[in-house]
């Protein structure tokens, strides 16, 4: 079946942080199609906003066909978004992207701010060992729903929780291992990320964010830099919405 | 019901409908064909090609704006030979006319890569692209002057065996004046309009909101500009025209037909709405439909002084 293009019924939304909320969508068959890392296309009412805003899907349930995303506000579009009651009529496309390769590996998920929603459906997903290394500027947002899944450790710049610094402090002082790495969060973070894996020899993914159009792989707006050339255009530039978001790290120029 | 007539023709291609898809937006269709019944549009026009690859420009390469959006990307495109080998035999195993939008930085690049088009017999029409505002060299340099125009019309119908399609810029003082510089040259058809120049500034980082600063402006923002300088070129000169520039609706589509083109395309709407195309065309039937219009051919140009 592939990608679709539907009405979805927000059925449930609630503010969980400051700027940070949580909806679920009825979107029938495409919850099945649905893996984890991968995103859906929302789009906005007010015609003056004319392109999807990509959001990641932060959890997959196949029997209510539904998909729960937990984005942040960030400007008009999602601002928008944030108003929607339940009941209300969203129009969706998905899954976009690739999703992670679900490895057979003692792992350790690591995200920060509004990179950590896509990691919940792959936390539920991964079956083996794992510790889940969450980043925080300050507020706690999903901490809770990971904590069936797997060890958390956090990370907060302020220190208020866990550990007082970023993702990779937290892992040094809890002295967290594992054999893969799976990675989402703003890009220095995923630089420092795709360093410490390469220093600790593990298989590290991480998911990649650019400014989208099409959402599908035809407009080429949302390319980042790739080691190797490339199958579509055959230059150095793998298209985020389409190849990615997630891509093995030193697949990508960082 | 009364049966419509659909079909348009364009320098001697014809089309079975004038619903085509705009360079740039839709690839060579591969994706967007999970969304369309590729054999329902009249033409698809494809990314622009080069005769080599081409990278295209850094990121951020899109930014939204009120009604509108600009883009940046570059042209980046796999040059000519993988084009050949992978995105014409896709394209030919659909019922619709297939139009390769060429660039290049010099007069040889476009000259090499439509020799190299002339032995691809399932291609119609080549549309040439000297209009886009995101190339620092060749791209909107032709398409900015008479003179350039005309000549880089003539270097490329010299050796074309297709007909050929001058898309032209509005970014430009007088649009008529390059709608004669084309016909001058030898051009078959033009399409019009590209993108807009624009420019973005982040307020919050200070900064562009483009890593290449200014980009080309699309979308229903820019319809009113397009539909007038369709109107004003076909008024000046008598090739076929295709219109584009902010399609979001059979009625837009409408205006520009009314105002004078042949054909339509339709670009950033495909971002909006994948089925676009599908849709625009369903509501140009029903429009006839609901007017009694028997023939398309009727609805061309047909407001006027």
């Amino acid at each position: 079946m592939g990608k679709t293009r539907v009405k979805a019924k927000v059925s449930f939304h609630e503010q969980i942080a400051s700027d940070i909320y949580s909806m679920r969508l009825q979107v029938g068959a495409m919850a099945s199609e649905a893996v984890p890392g991968q995103f859906v296309a929302v789009y906005c009412k007010d015609g003056s906003r004319l392109l999807p805003r990509p959001i990641s899907i932060c959890e997959i349930n196949e029997a209510k066909g539904e998909l729960r995303l937990v984005y942040r506000v960030v400007g008009d579009g999602t601002e928008e978004f944030s108003k929607l009651h339940a009941g209300a009529l969203v129009t969706v496309m998905g899954p976009l992207g690739n999703g992670y390769d679900l490895l057979d590996k003692k792992a350790i998920l690591i995200a920060g701010g509004i990179g950590i929603p896509p990691m919940l459906e792959l936390a539920k997903q991964l079956a083996v060992p794992k510790t889940i290394v969450l980043g925080y500027r300050d507020e706690l947002f999903l901490n809770e729903d990971f904590e069936k899944y797997g060890e958390v450790v956090i990370a907060s710049e302020d220190g208020k929780h866990g550990t007082k610094g970023n993702v990779l402090d937290a892992i040094a002082e809890s002295q967290v291992t594992g054999e893969a790495i799976y990675s989402c969060g703003p890009l220095p973070m995923l630089r420092a990320v795709k360093q410490y894996g390469m220093e600790h020899d593990m298989v590290t993914q991480i998911s990649m964010e650019e400014k989208m159009a099409c959402g599908i792989g035809a407009c080429l707006s949302c390319v980042c830099e790739s080691t190797e050339v490339d199958a579509h255009s055959h230059v150095h530039n793998k298209r985020v919405c389409k190849d990615g978001p997630v891509f093995y790290a030193q697949e990508v120029t960082l | 019901m009364m049966n419509v007539n659909m079909e348009v023709s364009l320098a001697g291609v014809t089309l079975k409908n004038p619903v085509m898809t705009a360079s740039g937006t839709f690839g060579s269709g591969v994706e967007y064909s999970e969304f369309v019944d590729l054999n329902k549009l009249g033409a698809v026009v494809t990314k622009g090609v080069a005769n080599v690859a081409w990278q295209g420009n850094p990121t951020p390469r899109i930014a939204e704006t009120y009604g509108g959006m600009m883009n940046a990307v570059g042209l980046q495109n796999p040059g000519i030979d993988v084009f050949c080998e992978r995105d014409i035999p896709f394209l030919k195993q659909y019922d619709t006319r297939i139009i390769v939008n060429v660039c290049g930085h010099t007069e040889a690049e476009y000259v090499e890569v439509v020799e190299r088009l002339a032995a691809e017999n399932d291609v119609a029409m080549l549309e040439i692209n000297v209009s886009c505002p995101n190339v620092k060299e060749g791209g909107i340099a032709f398409g900015q002057k008479p003179e350039a125009l005309e000549a880089i019309t003539k270097a490329v119908k010299r050796v074309a065996r297709q007909p050929v399609i001058m898309k032209l810029s509005p970014n430009v003082t007088d649009i008529t004046e390059m709608a004669k510089a084309a016909e001058a040259g030898g051009a078959d058809c033009l399409s019009l309009i590209n993108t807009l120049t624009g420019m973005k500034i982040d307020v919050d980082r200070r900064c562009f909101a483009l890593a290449n600063k200014t980009g080309g402006l699309s979308g229903p923002a820019i319809k009113p500009i397009a539909v007038r300088m369709v109107y004003q070129v076909a008024q000046a000169v008598s090739l076929p025209i295709i219109g584009m520039g902010g399609i979001m609706t059979a009625e837009d589509a409408l205006e520009f037909i009314l105002a004078g083109a042949t054909a339509v395309s339709i670009g950033t709407a495909n971002f909006v709405n994948p089925n676009t195309t599908i849709n625009v065309l369903e509501g140009i039937e029903a429009y006839m439909l609901n007017y009694g219009v028997r023939d398309i051919n009727e609805l061309i140009g047909a407001v006027h002084e």
